[in-house]
């Protein structure tokens, strides 16, 4: 069958053609990007944290009216709060280890330094989070250590939180970037200005700072015990026994001293799915709504295809019957409106993955986006030429069951 | 005239149920993604103090210099030296440093609360209340002089009030905040201005206002530890928890507002702001040129990026359908007026005006848009009832189900179908009698 005669028919019918290719382009540029963001999000969801996630639970609290300053009697009273704390929880039935750490992935509180290999700070520098925890930390965390060795108890210092400690661990990027032939256990480095050594390495550590950055996975385990007025600890339930674990720990705690504060939501006992949930509750929304807004937009754009060429095939009636009295089979009719929505379908979808890399264009100008890949686009094209002839097999069949004797009937 | 077009208009859309209730699903859906991804903005972009926030200013100073930043702007706080400096010099009409504070106030022998409550507060000066107007339910701020005495005197909100002392005023009692005694001098009413434009971070949302304000001389003179956000120059490590050293270092973590009722006064301070720079470096401090910024609220909440950056996509998203929505429904139109090509020029040969097709069939779309417009407001209201489903519970409550909201869908859906109307109606008042009823 040649083109021609469908070319010539739609130019019959230019808006309503038009009005078709520009539903269709639009749809596209539109389903595109979402489907870009929808595929963002659920790829930011499902980054690793390090962390061995299920039975881990996080406790934040405040000691409320503690004191400030580094005075040495009131660091030593904090400190006290703090380990008696940790040996309460290490008690209890449902728990397998117990430690103190200064935050966790995902939870967005974080300190950061600079890691450098001169004290001047000059030359390779690596930006990395710093985590503060006593020598239960990497195993409670379910950190897998890949080279050297856990902290000692007593490299385990305790007091205000500063990157100065002698030893420390980092995770497998920091030692990659500062390190890239690979020899960074027991090398020497400086966090701000400051000695240290490199005593061991784990695989991999996300960093607090849920947003994406480049340093991601480059995080620091400092051996010590941050007392103060916030304290934070990490426990790790036997399998199964989360909740019981929650429970026993709370009651312990408040059982030990009732002078401490939980305030929810931020501070409190809280299991790290939670914790997950809560930090990905915006991406999946978001991915949620996009979603929403796809399948909308399908539907609608769908719809509208099969309305307009019923309409078409209706106008049309006498025309289709003249052509099969004149010899034309059902299946040329089919064909026919097949591939004038094939056309239709493919004028739009050309001018539509030029609108979806405008429109992306535009996005990454005036917010955090990034390059939409092709795939999403060619991805894009298919389904609009699929969705069309999907939209068009009920009216194109109706056509080719017009009977010839249509045109000789009268209206 | 009308009566006899909507009656008309309604068998019409009758005879095409189907195609009808795609129209109407389409505007509804268009309509009401649009309103519901516009409530979230709308609550999330308010000015949390229009009255005023063109004459409030944020003064930026560069006190890290050009290769120690992390952007080409000046860093979003101030540093303790300057912004002590600015306070001293008093140059503006109202101004307070301010910084977050997060003590506890302690169960004592009278007080209601049997163990301590958790506080969200602020440390500021006596300006404070006045410039940003925050309303009082008893009592009032301090004076300049107690700032200056570092008086233990606090500021507390409605809430704290009833949760301490029950009902009534407490100006004049006493309350244990960390062990410490402070007067109460004014209890706010229930205040909570969205975003949170005063605080460091440079504008949050939160479901609850602030509790409690204290004098900021005095709390930094008790070592009352900064609760909010800090920022350390690159290379340089934070102090975290030793307040004293925070004071002594370039980090900055106090937010600072100034209150500039003209034009003049905003040259002036600007002015100001470069000329202490300046001296700065003369002094040896600063190792480059003044590089100040001074933004007023508007301004530097859009600087900040307040609004998430999804919230707008999602809104620009929702319109993008709703436009498909409406070139769709063109179409449709198109289609449903043309079939009844033969119907127009039979009231056209029998004296029809082409203002009587265009009345006719404008009815018609508009009773669409009407159909639409009810959708649209049902799916809105679920909607915008969902969206703590997706969204942190603090920009969730911002998103208000209002008249103005139901008003606005309404009239959106309304306008949206009749200009999807125009196109089609004219159409079909071009339509030519003789050609359609000769055809055979």
């Amino acid at each position: 069958m040649t083109v021609h005669p469908i070319l010539a028919a739609l130019r019959r019918h230019k808006v309503a053609a038009f009005l078709i290719v520009l539903q269709i382009a639009l749809t596209l540029a539109i389903v595109a990007n979402a489907m870009f963001i929808i595929g963002q999000r659920i790829e930011r969801m499902d980054r690793p944290t390090g962390l061995d996630e299920s039975g881990l639970i996080r406790i934040l609290q405040q000691w409320p009216g503690a004191p400030s300053g580094d005075d040495v009697g009131n660091i030593e009273q904090l400190d006290a709060l703090q380990r008696t704390d940790l040996d309460t929880l290490r008690g209890l039935p449902d728990v397998l280890d117990v430690a103190a750490s200064t935050s966790i992935p995902l939870l967005s509180g974080y300190t950061t330094g600079d890691i450098t290999l001169n004290a001047d700070q000059k030359g390779l520098s690596v930006h990395a989070a710093y985590y503060y925890g006593d020598q239960h930390m990497r195993p409670t965390l379910g950190l897998h250590l890949i080279a050297g060795r856990d902290f000692a108890a007593s490299e385990i210092r305790h007091g205000r939180a500063h990157a100065d400690s002698p030893v420390i661990i980092v995770s497998k990027p920091v030692a990659d970037k500062l390190f890239p032939n690979g020899n960074a256990l027991g090398q020497a480095v400086y966090q701000d200005g400051k000695p240290s050594t490199i005593v061991g390495i784990v695989e991999r550590l996300q960093t607090p700072r849920r947003a994406d950055s480049n340093w991601a996975y480059n995080s620091v385990l400092e051996p010590l015990r941050q007392d103060d007025a916030y304290m934070s600890y990490v426990m790790r339930a036997r399998p199964g026994r989360e909740q019981a674990a929650m429970s026993e720990a709370r009651k312990a705690l408040f059982a030990v001293n009732p002078m401490r504060l939980m305030p929810e939501p931020w501070a409190g006992i809280h299991a790290f799915s939670e914790i997950r949930a809560k930090a990905y509750r915006s991406d999946r929304g978001m991915a949620l709504l996009m979603s929403v807004i796809c399948v909308i937009l399908l539907c609608v754009t769908a719809a509208g295809i099969v309305g307009l060429t019923s309409f078409w095939v209706g106008q049309r009636t006498r025309q289709i019957g003249v052509r099969r009295a004149l010899g034309a089979r059902k299946i040329d009719i089919l064909r026919y409106f097949q591939i004038e929505n094939l056309l239709i379908a493919g004028g739009g979808a050309a001018i539509g993955a030029l609108l979806a890399f405008g429109l992306n264009e535009w996005l990454m100008t005036h917010y955090e986006m990034t390059r939409l890949p092709v795939l999403y686009v060619a991805i894009g094209v298919l389904a609009m030429l699929a969705l069309g002839q999907a939209a068009v097999l009920v009216p194109a069949r109706r056509a080719s069951n017009v009977p010839p004797v249509v045109a000789t009937r009268s209206v | 005239m009308f009566g006899y077009y909507l009656e008309l208009a309604v068998r019409s859309l009758r005879r095409s149920p189907g195609l009808t209730a795609l129209m109407i699903l389409s505007i509804g859906f268009g309509v009401a993604a649009s309103m519901t991804t516009y409530s979230v903005f709308r609550g999330l972009s308010g000015d949390p103090i229009p009255w005023k926030s063109s004459r409030l200013f944020v003064p930026q100073i560069d006190s890290w210099g050009s290769g120690e930043r992390f952007h080409d702007e000046p860093p979003d706080a101030l540093d303790y030296a300057d912004a002590m400096a600015l306070m001293r010099q008093h140059r503006a009409a109202r101004q307070s440093a301010i910084y977050a504070i997060s003590p506890s106030a302690m169960p004592t022998g009278t007080s209601r609360n049997r163990s301590p409550i958790m506080l969200d507060g602020y440390a500021v000066y006596s300006e404070f209340f006045p410039m940003l107007d925050v309303p009082f339910h008893y009592g009032h701020g301090w004076s300049a002089d107690d700032d200056v005495n570092e008086l233990p005197l606090a500021v507390i909100s409605d809430k704290l009030n009833r949760q301490v002392f029950g009902d009534g005023s407490s100006v004049g009692k006493t309350i244990d905040i960390d062990n410490h005694d402070y007067r109460i001098v004014g209890v706010t009413r229930d205040w909570n201005p969205q975003p949170r434009f005063f605080d460091v971070e440079g504008g949050y949302y939160s479901i609850d206002g602030p509790d409690l304000f204290l004098s900021f001389r005095h709390s930094v003179a008790i070592n009352m530890i900064n609760a909010g956000w800090d920022g350390c120059r690159k290379g340089t490590s934070d102090p975290q928890g030793d307040f004293v050293g925070l004071q002594n270092s370039d980090c900055v973590w106090i937010a600072y507002m100034a209150e500039l009722d003209d034009v003049a006064a905003v040259q002036r301070y600007r002015q100001y702001l470069d000329d202490y720079a300046s001296d700065q470096q003369k002094a040896g401090r600063f190792r480059w040129a003044p590089n100040n910024r001074l933004r007023d609220v508007p301004a530097f909440l859009d600087y900040e990026h307040v609004v998430p950056s999804d919230t707008k996509v999602s809104l620009l998203v929702a319109q993008g359908l709703l436009i498909v929505c409406l070139v769709n429904t063109v179409g449709l139109l198109l289609a449903k007026f043309l079939r009844r090509s033969g119907e127009i020029a039979v009231r056209r040969a029998l004296g029809a005006s082409r203002t009587a097709i265009y009345a006719q069939f404008l009815t018609e779309a508009g009773v669409i848009g009407v159909g639409g417009g009810i959708l649209g407001l049902l799916f809105t209201v679920m909607g915008v009832l969902s969206v703590d489903q997706v969204l942190p519970a603090s920009y969730a409550v911002l998103a208000r189900i209002d008249p103005s909201l139901l008003l606005l869908t309404l009239l959106l859906a309304m306008t949206a179908t009749l200009l999807a109307g125009v196109y089609p109606t004219y159409r079909a008042s071009r339509v030519q009698p003789a050609w359609q009823l000769k055809a055979p």
